[in-house]
């Protein structure tokens, strides 16, 4: 894998010293094993997602983080010091919760300085630094309202200025954008990317969006059974996956079976029956794998060009195949293409040429084919 | 489609009717078995006691002339407050009712809290253990406190058996029984508002407060406590005001000291035969217990209208 950053990131810094600290944590509930064995670092001035489906144990981690849930494993070290079993009244962390958990009989100002008043921090201070974040968050105005007379949005605005008064190290947000509809969503990511940069705290963001995850985050972990499946950036857990449940859950993929047939200068050969054939990708870094062995082609569907006219041009895979499906989003389509072995390939195109007609239509056929080094192939 | 909407909203009207109906018949109810008797006894609060078949003066006197028409007389209840007792016995039962209902809060608040936070398979099970001695009958199970707390009783039997005193304790008729006995009846109408309250509670919201820096006693008296005040006034108003005026506690497991407006009601209705003074006895009573009532709705409406 080579991927060029102007800077070196902490995460490839053998001296940078990690803000979290995950040691083989874990948690049982009885019999149920919600967290397994999960190590992690997580650096200063990351926006880091923890992205899982539900029943991931990305909740479970986080709690464990805020301080709500003990581990029953290992340990959590916080700005280099080890926070295990310490209280969450203790810890320099704050949460925002899914719900924004705002308390109902205080209002805007009375919730934004709880914190800073069990700190004991004097009157005045309080008054300054709630009006501070408060204005930050674009909620000022609303100061002397209930948490019942806000809306949604104005509720996240709240629960974020809340947790963000205290400057905490790390700020834990969870679903921070699930309860918000697509339009507001789309606009408080990137509010919520820009406060961060601005305030420079370590953000860690559990969600089950992995759209909000991509672009949101400095890295993501695909959690999945308690376990963390891979780490990385956006780029290398969309391009990169590591295995087929990374594959699926992050972004559309095609999945094929294949069977390994030779290892032959940097290529690697395999049979693949949905496509009715052998196929070619680089052999990569990974072990060579043994004839025989099976393995999963992943193809995006960004990836697969659809023409109606054979393609050109070296390196390239091409298969024919007719258009069972088509689905028209405006900026792009999405097709459906059955292979003359009856398997369906999903196929996604930019609709570059402004036309209310379609290029290609339903029935019609097509010819399918990729760069071979798109073609992602995974060991599990 | 205008059409169908019309149809909805005659629907919606027809549904409205029915649910005024509905509505409007416990209300004649309460009109006709609340406020009738209550008229009653008002009408003979304010009449003189005479030695009769009823022992009070008519309200409308038919034979008289003109003023004596209609005979109205406030001298019950400046007789109330010109003679001590009444007053002795009306703080009385303000006090006894008020400790009783504070020792149900402080008894029931953590049991109300402990249910609300078990597993929902529990939850029943426990809740029905707290109403599972309304299945016997109230009498019953006062009677079965005296055989309990005799001087032979249960607990001196037991006591004296292991050796852990040498005589009988008085543990009956006295004030110590009356609040066991009303603290033991009334604790499940504590418990039964405060759980319902409780179990609503975000759970978030605790966490919350111990994330910003509240420790645990603190998330109670932040948090918890504020929240579940709708509970805690319900559930003290549902001991307080039946406490109160409780006749048969006092009088079974009560001592001859132990003075309750219920037994002085008693005592002026079946001994004095003083209806007219016992009725504005009655009539005293309702106002105690009408203000307080009076003050939790006008809580309970700025509450919905602050936003809780």
């Amino acid at each position: 894998m080579t991927h060029d950053h102007a800077h070196q990131a902490p995460w490839q810094d053998d001296k940078a010293r990690p803000m979290v600290r995950l040691n083989g944590l874990g948690k049982r509930f009885g019999e149920t094993v919600a967290v397994d064995g999960v190590n992690l670092d997580i650096y200063p001035g990351e926006l880091f997602s923890i992205l899982g489906g539900s029943g991931s144990g990305k909740t479970t981690l986080l709690r464990m983080l805020a301080g709500f849930e003990q581990p029953t494993a290992g340990s959590i070290e916080i700005d280099g010091v080890d926070m295990t079993l310490v209280p969450p009244y203790e810890r320099p962390v704050n949460m925002m919760f899914q719900s924004y958990a705002l308390f109902p009989h205080m209002t805007v100002e009375q919730n934004a300085g709880y914190g800073l008043r069990k700190d004991r921090v004097p009157a005045a201070e309080i008054r300054e630094r709630v009006a501070t974040i408060l204005d930050k968050v674009k909620m000022g105005r609303l100061a002397k309202r209930k948490p019942s007379a806000l809306s949604g949005g104005e509720r996240q605005r709240v629960a974020l200025a809340r947790a963000l008064v205290k400057q905490p190290k790390l700020l834990l947000l969870d679903e921070p954008l699930a309860a918000l509809d697509k339009k507001l969503r789309q606009h408080t990511q990137f509010e919520l990317m820009n406060l961060q940069d601005e305030l420079g705290v370590t953000f860690i963001v559990v969600t089950h969006d992995q759209e909000e995850a991509m672009t949101l985050s400095t890295r993501i972990a695909v959690m999945n059974d308690g376990r963390l499946e891979q780490v990385g950036t956006p780029g290398e857990v969309y391009e990169y996956p590591v295995n087929r449940f990374v594959a699926n859950f992050v972004g559309n993929v095609n999945l094929l079976e294949a069977r390994v047939l030779e290892v032959d200068g940097g290529m690697l050969w395999l049979d693949c029956p949905d496509l009715g054939g052998r196929l070619a990708t680089p052999a990569g870094e990974a072990p060579a794998p043994n004839a025989d062995d099976t393995r999963w082609i992943a193809l995006r569907p960004e990836k697969i060009l659809i023409s109606k006219e054979a393609p050109a041009g070296d390196n390239r895979m091409a298969l024919r195949g007719i258009v069972h499906d088509l689905g028209y989003f405006g900026n792009l389509s999405v097709y459906r293409v059955e292979l003359p072995t009856g398997r369906i390939l999903q196929v996604s195109a930019q609709n570059r040429v402004r036309t209310a007609r379609k290029t290609v239509e339903w029935d019609d056929e097509v010819f399918l084919s990729w760069d071979i080094g798109s073609a992602i192939v995974l060991e599990d | 489609m205008a059409q169908g909407k019309r149809k909805d909203s005659n629907r919606a009207d027809g549904r409205r009717q029915w649910l005024r109906a509905a509505l409007t018949l416990p209300y004649f109810w309460l009109l006709l078995f609340f406020l009738a008797p209550f008229a009653i006894i008002l009408k003979i609060s304010v009449a003189d006691p005479v030695v009769a078949l009823p022992p009070f003066t008519p309200l409308i006197d038919w034979a008289a002339q003109g003023w004596e028409r209609i005979h109205v007389t406030l001298d019950n209840f400046l007789f109330l407050f010109q003679d001590r007792y009444y007053a002795v016995i009306y703080l009385n039962s303000i006090k006894l009712a008020a400790i009783s209902t504070l020792l149900c809060l402080l008894l029931g608040y953590p049991m109300a809290y402990f249910i609300a936070r078990q597993p929902a398979r529990w939850r029943n099970l426990l809740l029905l253990g707290i109403i599972l001695p309304f299945w016997i009958s109230f009498l019953l199970r006062v009677y079965a406190w005296i055989g309990l707390l005799n001087t032979h009783g249960v607990i001196n039997t037991t006591l004296l058996w292991l050796g852990l005193i040498d005589q009988p304790v008085q543990l009956i008729y006295n004030d110590f029984a009356v609040y066991l006995g009303i603290v033991y009846s009334y604790l499940p109408f504590m418990i039964l508002p405060l759980y319902a309250n409780l179990e609503k509670l975000d759970l978030d919201l605790q966490d919350a407060a111990a994330d910003l820096g509240a420790r645990r006693w603190q998330v109670f008296v932040d948090v918890t406590l504020p929240l579940s005040m709708p509970g805690v006034i319900a559930g003290s108003l549902l001991v307080f005001i039946p406490a109160i005026g409780e006749f048969i506690i006092p009088a079974l497991l009560g001592g001859s000291d132990t003075l309750m407006i219920g037994r002085a009601l008693w005592d002026e209705f079946f001994i004095n035969r003083d209806w007219p003074v016992a009725s504005a006895v009655s009539v005293v009573l309702l106002l105690i217990l009408v203000v307080p009532m009076m003050w939790f709705q006008k809580i309970q409406g700025g509450r919905e209208e602050g936003v809780l």
